[in-house]
């Protein structure tokens, strides 16, 4: 399993990437996606729609279970990776990288930086 | 503490995910449910379903003790048949579904769901007015499913027991991977050719078994292959899942299972329910489900609309189908939606999912 450095993480097994103009991408974490199995769909709230922080934005489905995507700070979503649609596998094959699942807009530094680092994630999926 | 089967450090080694399975600790998957699914579908699985049950019924009257808790009419097997059948409670309410093997003249063994173990053996032993001995062989018996296109060939290799001519539903003890007295028995859960072995753990290496048959099958693709794909794979072909489908509050007339209830071989426990059930007509019945709309996965306890928005049923099992890239499902649904081509709705996430009923299998 591997959680890379530059991410936050939240206990719902998201991690969020700062772009540093003031958007920021969401994926799942390698934890989550080996315990969902085989995806088979990413289901988003569609562009232009906003949340707060723990909001469900999103559904997940796998070939055993279904999991719904919860946003890890509050904003609005500015793209939703549409290759998804045709490999939802990417999420499996490379969940911090091809695998993204949307681009939000950071409504709050605070709240991105109050997430989990690496570390502290490491901890609660040990 | 969850019990584990002789093959636990092999599912361990080769990376499994274990989860509790009816207080077993159990692969559901070892790299990914769609890779081992299609390993069953197109070349051959190995499964370790060593979890389920077994028990032994001897005696003069073990066939009379048989016949009275289950719904087939097991005076039809002859020594070397297997019987699929299920046993019910007075209200006909199902206990549990169950493989019936004749061993030999008043020797049969029971197969039952590894979640309904004691509650198995207490309700046998609880109707056992026969002269019959009921002995819990599960913790002894070894069960692994060799399943697929290549599994005849892949056992082939590993006996001298010509398994071409062992006819579905039949078995023969032989001689695999030099150990004596497996039950070779052409059974299984996956809709395909193949076999289930049975054995007794202390006159056989298990390790040494489960890798005789792994090293035999490599030339054809063989994976080992967990729970998720179990249920994947028999979903595919309508069978149904005890605490899914069949339940304590299901009764074999509605559940697809008229064709193994033999109301006419004499008097059996739940019988005098199931013909009165009979006799005024079924309300509700289990069927198969289908949802062309990619996004809507239909899942267990989702409930099923008609296109008034009155409620007519609920999904009892649910999944994308691997071999069809379909969302696939079985419920109950009240009478009147139970034909084939029937219109029907499944609640998913608040919205409702066009659903077309049809006749399981999914796949042929």
């Amino acid at each position: 399993m591997s959680y890379p450095t530059d991410l936050k993480y939240t206990k719902e097994h998201e991690w969020i990437r700062d772009n540093g103009d003031g958007t920021a991408t969401v994926g799942i974490t390698d934890f989550a996606q080996s315990e969902l199995g085989d995806i088979v769909f990413v289901e988003m709230e569609p562009e232009g729609f906003e949340f707060e922080q723990d909001e469900v934005f999103g559904t997940v489905e796998a070939v055993k279970t279904v999991s719904e995507l919860f946003a890890p700070i509050a904003g609005e979503i500015v793209e939703i990776n549409e290759q998804l649609e045709m490999e939802p596998e990417l999420v499996n094959d490379d969940p911090y990288g091809d695998g993204w699942m949307a681009k939000i807009s950071i409504e709050d530094e605070a709240q991105l930086n109050d997430l989990m680092s690496p570390d502290e994630y490491k901890e609660i999926v040990a | 503490m969850l019990k584990r089967t002789p093959f636990y450090n092999l599912h361990e080694q080769a990376g499994a995910k274990l989860i509790d399975f009816g207080g077993f600790e159990m692969p559901v998957q070892y790299e990914s449910i769609r890779k081992e699914h299609n390993a069953v579908r197109e070349k051959v699985g190995m499964f370790d379903v060593s979890h389920m049950g077994e028990f032994y019924v001897t005696g003069d009257e073990a066939l009379d003790l048989i016949q009275y808790v289950t719904i087939n009419d097991v005076s039809n097997l002859v020594p070397g048949k297997a019987q699929y059948s299920a046993m019910c409670y007075e209200d006909g309410g199902i206990v549990d579904d169950l493989l019936i093997y004749m061993l030999g003249e008043n020797e049969y063994m029971l197969v039952v769901n590894a979640s309904n173990i004691d509650k198995d053996f207490e309700w046998i032993a609880e109707n056992n007015s026969f002269d019959a001995e009921l002995t819990d062989i599960s913790e002894d018996t070894c069960l692994l499913a060799v399943q697929g296109p290549k599994s005849v060939e892949t056992l082939q290799k590993l006996t001298d027991t010509d398994l071409s001519a062992i006819k579905f539903y039949t078995f023969e003890l032989g001689k695999l991977a030099g150990f004596d007295d497996v039950t070779l028995s052409a059974t299984g859960y996956t809709g395909e050719k193949g076999f289930e072995l049975y054995f007794n753990k202390n006159n056989v290496d298990s390790e040494a078994i489960w890798k005789a048959i792994m090293e035999a099958g490599e030339e054809f693709g063989i994976e080992p292959c967990g729970l998720g794909a179990r249920d994947t794979l028999r979903l595919e072909k309508g069978f149904a899942l005890y605490g899914n489908d069949i339940t304590k509050d299901t009764h074999p007339l509605e559940a697809r299972m008229g064709w193994l209830t033999k109301l006419d071989k004499g008097e059996f426990m739940g019988r005098d329910a199931l013909v009165k059930a009979k006799e005024e007509g079924l309300s509700r019945k289990l069927v198969g489900l289908t949802i062309d709309d990619k996004r809507s996965i239909p899942r267990k306890g989702y409930t099923i609309f008609d296109e008034e928005d009155n409620e007519i049923g609920f999904v009892t099992s649910g999944s994308r189908s691997i071999t069809l890239g379909t969302n696939i499902a079985m419920g109950y649904v009240d009478i009147g939606y139970a034909d084939e081509g029937s219109s029907v709705f499944v609640e998913i996430r608040n919205k409702k999912a066009e659903a077309a009923v049809t006749k399981p299998p999914f796949v042929k």
